[in-house]
This record gives structure tokens, sequence and C-alpha cells, in this order.
């Protein structure tokens, strides 16, 4: 029987590779000097649900919460297979902790209707909490399977899933529908599809829209603009490019519950990474400094 | 969401895996005694299994006032749904003030459930917990005494500081092994107190079909000294030394990203925040350069010594002693001085 797939993506910034002018001089990070990329585990999600649709039929879709450049990663998800991209994008969902996050995606998942599968990656690179998919499960009132590696065996409304626990594995057993979170070990995701890419680069939000249009006409007044987004949309949408894009409203969110109002942990204080410790000593490669760092360290009783 | 309860207890969720109990969780009994001894109130640890009872004395042991014992057979094995259940009731009735976890795979499965259950924050993989008052900058009001939850975030490139000013519990998971593990006190006394919890059967969803667990063979958390090979190593042949010095010296072997990526020794050596964190008495980092991700598991260490061709390379700031030089030539150096001893 065929399986429906939700799968939540996120956009983020490279942090594997910060570079010093990634920093600002207060030691905060400035994001927009830093590459955004698809998450990488989530890319193994969305391969997940993928190989599921390739073997027993459904529909996958993906969904992102994030600012309108986050369409980008749903343009990926769409090369790569994806059947429907949703961006969830409202400056009222700025600043929610990982509580708030949970809670409006799983808004955005029911409003996305039936499914049987939600897949998110375990975690995102920028946060490493791992917090967001086992929350939306909980708000969504489905079991959770976190770590998955493979979905060994899927019959009727119940699947097997093999996940790794951190020093082993077990397989466990699930009804339908069950939200997992998917590890990088669990597959090799597929390449973007070139006659996907032929036929879908040009799908766009029409919050990219409205960026480009503001950009090409700086003089022009808002009706006029919005006007010229409206046109450019329903030509996208006669052409079915036109990546759907939803705001709190559409998914029903209660808004105390988004954003900072929605987010009980509140940053305190952010310091970036001091690299120096006090009372180094160097000391020379030769026969003298091995003996002289041996006596140092028996000296101290650091060795025994 | 709870309001805050200013003399609620500080809990633990005392992790355990067929009867026996996750350092971390002692660990964190330890943390917790400081933290209610700072606050004027007593330490908790919810202990959920099936015939775990007797594993109460040693939460006590290790900082416990009270263990609160869920005795059931449904609890054997460990289930998001059914464990989600247990500490949510406990906590709504006995309202504690903080809640921490270990940041294992078990605890960060849990935690997020429970939290978002209760609707109350969460901060993951802390490796550091302290109490403060806090100063709101957008209210202008002082909270007193408030938990900060220390954690390293945007891939361990800064250090955020996290608190809950109004909704309570303040609940954290945090990294194995970066509080220190104390020894038992066995004339320390506390209360069991056995908690019985109407398990749902609706949130026993998932069914274990089959399981498959490896004993830790690397025991990198508990040595005293590791010697750690990064990808400057070069070689699997050149690894021995690495080995050798360990042997020499009674220290256990570590490695690098790096090392382990590039397939010149196991994952269970590696070292460093995708891998274990260590504090031992003294690390010895040779060829590793030190990238951030390494460090954040590595810095806490006691002694750090840094050998490494490059003067630049990132560990030596985090160094006690550094010795820039060809690792092959300088090992043999200090096996020879640590055999003159």
């Amino acid at each position: 029987m065929p399986y429906d797939s939700v799968v939540c993506v996120k956009q983020v910034p490279d942090t594997a590779n910060v570079t010093a002018d990634a920093m600002r001089e207060d030691g905060t990070v400035n994001r927009g000097a830093l590459p955004a990329i698809f998450n990488p585990e989530d890319l193994h999600a969305l391969e997940t649900a993928l190989k599921l649709r390739d073997n027993h039929g459904g529909t996958v879709t993906a969904v992102t919460m994030g600012p309108p450049k986050a369409s980008e990663i749903l343009r990926e998800c769409l090369y790569r297979g994806a059947d429907r991209a949703i961006l969830l994008t409202d400056p009222r969902a700025a600043a929610s902790d990982t509580l708030a996050t949970s809670y409006i995606l799983s808004q955005a998942v029911k409003t996305v209707g039936q499914f049987d599968f939600a897949f998110c990656g375990r975690q995102a690179i920028d946060g490493d909490t791992a917090q967001v998919g086992p929350q939306c499960a909980e708000k969504l009132g489905i079991p959770q399977v976190t770590y998955l590696e493979d979905v060994v065996q899927v019959s009727g409304k119940t699947a097997r899933i093999r996940r790794n626990v951190g020093h082993g594995w077990e397989v466990v057993e699930v009804q339908l529908p069950v939200l997992a979170t998917v590890l990088e070990t669990a597959n090799q995701p597929r390449p973007p599809a070139a006659r996907r890419v032929m036929r879908l680069k040009k799908a766009q939000t029409r919050a990219e829209l409205t960026g480009i249009v503001r950009a090409e006409m700086p003089e022009a007044s808002n009706e006029d603009r919005e006007a010229e987004v409206q046109r450019r949309a329903d030509a996208l949408k006669e052409r079915n490019l036109l990546i759907e894009q939803w705001n709190l409203d559409d998914i029903g969110a209660d808004l105390s519950r988004c954003g900072l109002s929605g987010s009980p942990t509140k940053v305190h204080r952010i310091q970036s990474i001091v690299l120096r410790k006090e009372g180094h000593t160097e000391l020379p490669a030769t026969e003298e400094g091995a003996r002289q760092l041996i006596r140092e360290l028996v000296v101290d009783r650091t060795l025994g | 969401m709870i309001e805050p309860n200013r003399q609620g207890e500080v809990w633990v969720f005392a992790e355990q895996e067929d009867g026996s109990l996750h350092d971390v969780a002692l660990e964190l009994c330890g943390k917790a005694r400081e933290l209610a001894d700072r606050l004027g109130v007593q330490a908790g640890a919810v202990l959920p299994g099936s015939g775990v009872g007797s594993l109460a004395n040693k939460l006590i042991g290790h900082g416990a006032d009270k263990v609160y014992v869920v005795d059931d057979q449904r609890l054997g094995h460990y289930q998001t749904g059914s464990y989600a259940q247990v500490l949510r009731e406990l906590i709504e009735k006995h309202r504690p003030q903080i809640v921490i976890y270990g940041a294992t795979p078990m605890g960060r499965d849990l935690a997020p459930r429970v939290a978002s259950s209760l609707r109350a924050g969460l901060t993951a993989d802390c490796t550091d917990l302290e109490i403060s008052d806090v100063t709101d900058p957008k209210t202008k009001t002082d909270h007193l005494n408030l938990l900060l939850q220390i954690r390293p975030a945007f891939g361990g490139n800064i250090i955020a500081t996290i608190v809950n000013f109004d909704r309570w519990p303040q609940m954290a998971t945090v990294r194995e092994g970066v509080m220190p593990l104390r020894e038992a006190d066995a004339s320390r006394t506390g209360q069991v107190i056995e908690e019985k919890v109407e398990i749902d059967p609706a949130v026993m969803a998932v069914k274990l079909i089959e399981r498959h667990i490896e004993p830790r063979k690397i025991n990198l958390k508990g040595a005293r000294v590791i010697v750690a090979g990064g990808g400057g190593i070069g070689s699997k042949d050149n690894f021995e030394l690495v080995y050798d010095l360990a042997g020499a010296i009674g220290g256990a072997v570590g490695a690098s990203r790096a090392a382990v990526d590039g397939g010149l020794i196991g994952k269970e050596h590696q070292v460093g925040q995708t891998g274990t964190t260590v504090r031992p008495a003294l690390y010895i980092a040779v060829g590793i350069s030190g990238a951030i991700q390494h460090r954040a598991g590595m810095e806490e260490s006691a002694k750090i010594v840094a050998i490494n061709t490059d003067r630049e390379a990132p560990i030596f700031s985090v160094a006690h002693y550094g010795i820039v030089g060809d690792f092959k030539q300088v090992i043999p150096m200090m096996i020879k001085a640590i055999k003159e001893k």
C-alpha cells in the first residue's frame, strides 16, 4: 500500500566551517557571513521518505520554516523528487526556541493533511539540540522513533524501524503514523535529478517574488509592486511552479505559543570561545625537553 | 507550563539500563547536590524501571536526598511514551524547580517529549550549570536564583547561557562526563519513596523486536591519562607509537575525528563533540590540530600536552605544555624519560 510522508527540513548556516570573519567583535556570530546549506541530516530524512515512496508508492511533502531564502532548500527537495514543498514563513515566528518551533511545525504538518510518516533529521547543526523532532511528535500526539538508520519493513499500518542507540541498535515495531528522526548513517542521499532541475529551477515562493520585485521596482508604489508580485505568482502557478507558502494564520497557530512569547527559554548571554591558556609552557623537542615535561608532570602529581 | 516553585527540589532523571545505572546519573546526582545546597532545597532522583529499587542507595550515596522509585514491569525496557508519562506525572505532582537529564541517546529522546508535554523549556547538551540572579532585560525584573544553563552552540563556536524566567521547571540535558563523577559517600542517608503511575496503554506504542548492545570496550571516560592521535599521525603503523606512549604512561588511547575518518583507528576512540567528552588528569594530544569540535571534548582535562609540527595549530591554545616537533622523534624520547623517572 502507498505511504504518505512529510519531511521537515531546515536551512542552516554552515557551522562546520566557521571562519574568523563570521564572528563579530562582540563575540556574536554573523550568520550572514556564513553560507546557508541544507541541514545535513535532513537530507537523509528526505532520502528515507523518497525511498519509501519508490518502494511502496505514496507522496513526499517537504516543509520548512524559515525566512524567504529558505525556499532554496525546498527547490533542492523538489529536484530530488519531493512531490510537494511548503514554506512556512512569518516574522511572528522569529526568535522561537525549540518548543515554539515544534509547535509551529506540528501545526504545519497537521495542515498538510493525512500522513503515515513524518521524518526529521536527528538534529540541525546550528543548535545541535535534537529536540524539535521529539517535541513535534508529542504535539502531534503520535509515537516517535529517534535515531532511525533503516526502515526494515512496512506492512499495513505497521513499520519496523532499526534505530541506533549509541552502543548498539534495536529494531522496534510501531503503529503508523509515526515521527522518526534520521541519522546520517541511514542512507546516501540521491543527487538532484537533472531533468527535474531543468523543469523546476524556476519554481519560487511568493516571498521570493516579493524580494525580487522590491529590488527591481524600488521606485514603484506598494500597490504596483503587489500587483506585479501577483501577476508573476499567477504566471508561475499556471505552470505549476509556484511553491506553496503559508503564514501562522494559514496553519491556525495560537500566536501566544509562537516566537518569543511562546518560548520558555531565553538567551541570557553569548560568548565566543576564547582560545588561550594561561601558563602555557613551550618545551623543546629534545631529550631534555621530554625529561623536563615528565619531571614537571611527576612533581605536580599528574603522573604517579 | 508550571509556575515557579522556589521551594521545589532539584531533580535528576536516574537513567538505568538492564538494572545498572548509567554513570551520567551519578555525575548528575553530584551536581544536583551542589545546586540544591546553593538553593537550600533537597536533591531528588527519579528512578523508573522494573526491579530497580536496589539502585536507590547508590543514588543517595552520590548526593540524592530522596529517590522516587517507580517500579513497574511495563517500565522494564525504556520506551519514550511510558517514561515520559512517569516523568510528567511526577513533575506535576511534586513541582521540582530543576530537572536534569543525561544528554545520552535515552535522555535526548525522553527530555524533549517531557518538556513538550509540560510546555516547559529545555536546554540541550549543557556543559555547565550554575545558580545566579538574572535581570530580565525586557521587563527589568530581577529574578533570584535562576539556573544558568550553559552550552556550546553553533557548532561549538560560541557558548550560550540560557535561562527560564517564569516558565518552570527549569530543565536541561547535560553532556556525559562533564560533571565529575565523585566517590560515593556510603554514610549518606536518604529517603526512598515508592511512587505509582498508572501507565496508559496507549503510550506503549513502540514494541521492541530485537536488540543488539555492544559492551563498551574502551573506557575513555574513566581513564586518568589519555594519549590521543590525530590526522597528523598519518598512518596506522605510525599510530603504534601512540599506543606505545599510552602503554608506557598507563593511559587509554584516544583519537580526533580526522584520525577516525581517515581510518587510522576505530570510532570508539573518538574524543570530541561527536565522540566522547573526557576530562582526564592528563591529556596528550599528538598530531591533533585541535579543531573546535575536538577541543570541546577535551579542554576540561586537568593537564594538556600538545605535540605538533605546526606552531600555529589551535591545540596549543588550550595546552599547558607544548612541544613543536615531529612526534616520531618526540614520542620515543618521552618513553625513555618515563622509564628513567
